[in-house]
C-alpha cells in the first residue's frame, strides 16, 4: 500500500496561513476598500462626514480632458521607459556574457544603479540636465533655447523616461543575463562549430530562448512604470508633473490631487481606474503577448 | 511615496529619540506634540523656538516634530486626526486653512486660551494678518505663527550702473528699469517663476481686484473665481510680453535655479519674494552685493491697497487631554511675548504679527541697522490700508488646486503653447468646477 503524508487537520493549516493572510488584508485588502468605498463618496479631509455620490467621481475623472492626458503620458512613459530600459540591458547583457576583457567586473557595474533610490537618481538627473546651470547646460550656450526641460514638455518627459530608464537597465540586466547564461553552452558551440558568428547565435539561439525572462520584464517594468514609487519619485523631484501637466502620470496626479489637494475622493476614483487599467494591461500580456513565449 | 514617508518616519523616530533623550526630569512634565512644517533653516529655528519654551519653564514640555515640508503637515496632521493620534498643535498653511476651519476638528483660539486663563488682546494682531485665519465676523480661530508678504527686491549695484538709486513703484517703472538694465548687458534683468501668490494673489490684493466673487469666498462657499475678468489678464499679457523679449526670465526650480538663488547669485537683479527670504539673501549673497526691497510695484493710476499675509498658523487640534491644552496654551502665550516675536524675526525673515510687537521692536531700533533695515516695509505694504472685504484673504475650497490650476495655465503660457486668455478662461473653468466639488463636499455647512 502506498504511503501518503497528509495533514489531517484542516484548521492547522489555516492556523499557519493565518499570518500571512491577515498581512494581506490589512495591508491589502482594508486599503483598496477603503478606497473603493471613498471612490463612491464624497470624503471630508479631516472625517466629520461623507456622502455617497454614485459614480459621479468616476464621471468626473473620465469626462476630464486633463485626466486623458494624464492617460497619454503615463502611456507613452510606460512604453517609452520600458522598450529603453529592456533594450539597453539586453545589448550589455549579451556583450557581458560574451566574456570580453572585463566582464566580470561589469557583471556587478551595471547593477548599481538599481540600488540607489529613486529621489537620489532625480536629484542627481536635476543637476546634470538643469538648463541654466547643469552639466548640459553648455548645449545652450550654442544654441540658446535648444534644451529646457521646465519649459518643453516633451524634453520633460525624454528627461524623465531616461532617469526611468537608466535605473531600471540594472535590474534588467541581471535578470537577462542569469538567463544567458543558463542557455546551455553547448548549443552555442555546437553552431560556432557549424560555421554560425557572434550575431547568428544571438538571433537564433539566444534571443528565442530568453523570451521567458523577457515576457517577466516586460510585465515587471510596465506595471513598475505605471504604479511604481519610482515613477512618483523620479517625477516629484524631477517636474512635479509639469510644465503645463506634460508629465503628470497617473500616479503622481493621484498623489497631488488627494494629498496637496485634498480631494480624497476624487483621488481615490483614480486610483480604481489605475488599477483596472493595470490589471486589463496585464491580463493583455498574458493572453496574447505570451503565445509568443518559448519556454522550451 | 514610500521612500518619502519612511523619511518622515525616521525624522519623526528621530526626534521622538530627542525628545526622549532630555533631562531625566523631563519625565514629570506635561507633554504635548507640535507638528510644523518648515523645513531646512526655518525648521530648525522652530526647534529652537521649542527649546526655549521648554527652559523657559519646568511644568510642560513641547514635543515638536518636523514634518518635512506644509502639505506633508496638513496631511499627516490629518491622517493622523482619523486615527486619533493628532498633534495638539500642527502649523497649516494658508491652501489648507478652510478645510480645517470647515471640519470642527480644533479648538478656537479664543477659547483655548480663556479656558486655560490667559488674557491675549486680538485686538493686537494686525487685521491683514488676523483677519486671514478668522471667519468673516472677525474671530480669530488659529494662531498667527509665521508670516510674510511678498516684496520686490533689487539689486543696488545694478541699479547705480544706469544710473539709479530707487527701486521701481509702478510697472510702467519695472519695464522701464528692466529694459535699461537689459541694453546694460545684464541677461536677467526680474526673474520670475510660476508661483501665483505674488503674481496673481498680491498683485490682486494691491490693485483691489477679487479673485473671486462672494468677497474671495468669505461669504459663502457657492464662490465663483473671477481671476480671468480682471487687471491680472492684463498683467499675465505684459509679463508674457516682456519674457518673449528676454527682458522678464523664467526661473524655476525645474530649470536649475528658482528666483532666490538668482537673486542671491546676482543673476537676476529683480525678483518678487517673500520677506521671509531676507535673511536667506542676507546669508548667501557675496557680502559685497548691496540689495534691498520695496513694495510690491502697482500699475500707475491704481489707488494700492494692503497686501496679504502669507505663510502659515497654528491650529490646536480637538480629542487632547487637559493637560495638553494647557501646555499648548502655554506655549502659544510664550511666543506671542514681544521677546520672543522679536527673536522669530531676528532669526527669520518673518514679520512680528501683533502691533505691539512691532512697535517694540521699531522703539529698540531693530529696523534701523544693516541686515534687518527694509524689513519694516514688510509692515508697511500690509497695513497700507485697512482691510477691505477683497483684501483681508482668501476663502476658497480646494484652493491649492487652484493655485495649481493657475499654475499649468502659466506654465502653457509661457511655453508659448496657448494664449493668455485662452489659457486664463479654462485655469478658471476647472477652478470654478472645484469649488463646486468642493461645496457638495461641505454640503450643509457653512462658513463661519
Amino acid at each position: 500500500m502506498e504511503k501518503r503524508a497528509v495533514f489531517r487537520a484542516g484548521s492547522l493549516a489555516y492556523l499557519l496561513i493565518l499570518p500571512q493572510l491577515l498581512l494581506v488584508f490589512v495591508f491589502f485588502y482594508w486599503p483598496t476598500g477603503a478606497a473603493l468605498y471613498w471612490a463612491f463618496t464624497l470624503e471630508m479631509p479631516w472625517g466629520g462626514g461623507n456622502q455617497w455620490v454614485g459614480l459621479e467621481n468616476f464621471s468626473a475623472v473620465l469626462n476630464d480632458a486633463k485626466y486623458w492626458s494624464s492617460v497619454a503620458a503615463s502611456c507613452v512613459f510606460a512604453f517609452a521607459a520600458t522598450a529603453l530600459a529592456l533594450a539597453q540591458a539586453l545589448v550589455l547583457a549579451l556583450f557581458v556574457d560574451r566574456q570580453l576583457r572585463g566582464s566580470k567586473s561589469f557583471r556587478s557595474f551595471y547593477v548599481w544603479p538599481y540600488a540607489v533610490a529613486a529621489p537620489a537618481v532625480s536629484l542627481a538627473f536635476r543637476f546634470i540636465f538643469a538648463p541654466e546651470t547643469g552639466l548640459v547646460a553648455f548645449v545652450n550656450q550654442w544654441w540658446p533655447g535648444l534644451w529646457n526641460p521646465s519649459i518643453n514638455g516633451a524634453q520633460a518627459m525624454t528627461l524623465v523616461v531616461l532617469c526611468f530608464a537608466w535605473k531600471w537597465i540594472g535590474y534588467n540586466f541581471i535578470f537577462l543575463l542569469a538567463a544567458l547564461q543558463s542557455i546551455p553552452r553547448a548549443l552555442t558551440e555546437a553552431s560556432a562549430m557549424d560555421g554560425a558568428g557572434p550575431l547568428r547565435r544571438m538571433l537564433d539561439i539566444q534571443l528565442p530562448l530568453l523570451t521567458p525572462t523577457f515576457f517577466f520584464l516586460l510585465v515587471i517594468n510596465l506595471t513598475e512604470s505605471f504604479v511604481g514609487a519610482d515613477s512618483f519619485g523620479i517625477v516629484d523631484i524631477l517636474t512635479e508633473g509639469g510644465p503645463a501637466n506634460a508629465t503628470n502620470l497617473l500616479v503622481y496626479k493621484i498623489y497631488s490631487d488627494g494629498f496637496k489637494g485634498l480631494d480624497y475622493s476624487g483621488a481615490a476614483a483614480q486610483s480604481i481606474i489605475l488599477m483596472l487599467l493595470v490589471m486589463v494591461l496585464t491580463f493583455i500580456q498574458f493572453r496574447w503577448v505570451e503565445r509568443r513565449v518559448h519556454y522550451k | 511615496m514610500s521612500f518619502v514617508s519612511k523619511l518622515q518616519m525616521a525624522a519623526a523616530a528621530g526626534a521622538l529619540v530627542a525628545a526622549f533623550a532630555v533631562s531625566p526630569a523631563a519625565a514629570e512634565r506635561a507633554r504635548f506634540e507640535f507638528w510644523y512644517g518648515l523645513t531646512g533653516d526655518l525648521g530648525e529655528r522652530v526647534q529652537e523656538t521649542c527649546k526655549r519654551f521648554n527652559d523657559s519653564q519646568q511644568e510642560f514640555e513641547a514635543v515638536c516634530v518636523g514634518q518635512g515640508g506644509y502639505p506633508n503637515a496638513v496631511q499627516n496632521a490629518i491622517a493622523a486626526y482619523r486615527a486619533g493620534k493628532q498633534p495638539t498643535v500642527v502649523q497649516v498653511y494658508d491652501g489648507g486653512t478652510l478645510d480645517l476651519m470647515l471640519s470642527g476638528a480644533y479648538v478656537p483660539a479664543r477659547k483655548l486660551m480663556a479656558d486655560n486663563g490667559y488674557e491675549v488682546k486680538w485686538g493686537d494682531y494686525f487685521s491683514g494678518i488676523a483677519n486671514y485665519y478668522a471667519t468673516a465676523k472677525g474671530e480669530l480661530l488659529s494662531f498667527p505663527y509665521n508670516s510674510s508678504t511678498a516684496m520686490l527686491y533689487w539689486n543696488r549695484d545694478a541699479f547705480a550702473r544706469i544710473g539709479r538709486d530707487k527701486a521701481p513703484s509702478t510697472w510702467e517703472e519695472v519695464e522701464e528699469v528692466a529694459r535699461e538694465l537689459k541694453k546694460a548687458g545684464y541677461e536677467c534683468p526680474l526673474g520670475f517663476n510660476f508661483d501665483t501668490w505674488q503674481i496673481l494673489e498680491q498683485f490682486s490684493a494691491i490693485h483691489g481686484e477679487p479673485i473671486a466673487t462672494k468677497n474671495n469666498g468669505y461669504d459663502g462657499l457657492d464662490a465663483e473665481v473671477v481671476f480671468n475678468k480682471t487687471k491680472f489678464v492684463d498683467h499675465v499679457k505684459f509679463f508674457k510680453r516682456m519674457a518673449d523679449e528676454g527682458v522678464f526670465v523664467v526661473r524655476t526650480k525645474e530649470a536649475g535655479m528658482d528666483i532666490v538663488p538668482s537673486f542671491a547669485s546676482g543673476a537676476c537683479q529683480m525678483i518678487q519674494t517673500s520677506i521671509a527670504d531676507h535673511g536667506t539673501i542676507g546669508k548667501t549673497a557675496a557680502p559685497d552685493m548691496r540689495w534691498d526691497v520695496a513694495m510690491l510695484p502697482v500699475w500707475k493710476g491704481t489707488e494700492r491697497r494692503n497686501s496679504l499675509v502669507g505663510g502659515a498658523s497654528l491650529w490646536v487640534l480637538a480629542g487632547k487631554s487637559e493637560p495638553e491644552y494647557k501646555g499648548a496654551a502655554a506655549f502659544l502665550k510664550f511666543i506671542g511675548t514681544p521677546e520672543s516675536a522679536e527673536w522669530w524675526s531676528t532669526v527669520t525673515g518673518y514679520i512680528p504679527v501683533t502691533n505691539s510687537g512691532f512697535e517694540a521692536m521699531k522703539a529698540k531700533g531693530f529696523y534701523d541697522k544693516a541686515p534687518y533695515k527694509g524689513r519694516e516695509l514688510a509692515i508697511e505694504s500690509l497695513t497700507y490700508t485697512p482691510t477691505t472685504p477683497i483684501t483681508r484673504g482668501i476663502r476658497l475650497g480646494g484652493f491649492m488646486q487652484i493655485r495649481k490650476e493657475v499654475t499649468d495655465a502659466l506654465q502653457g503660457i509661457f511655453a508659448g503653447k496657448v494664449g493668455v486668455e485662452e489659457a486664463l478662461n479654462e485655469a478658471a473653468e476647472r477652478s470654478n468646477a472645484v469649488l463646486r466639488r468642493f461645496e457638495k463636499t461641505y454640503a450643509g455647512k457653512s462658513l463661519l
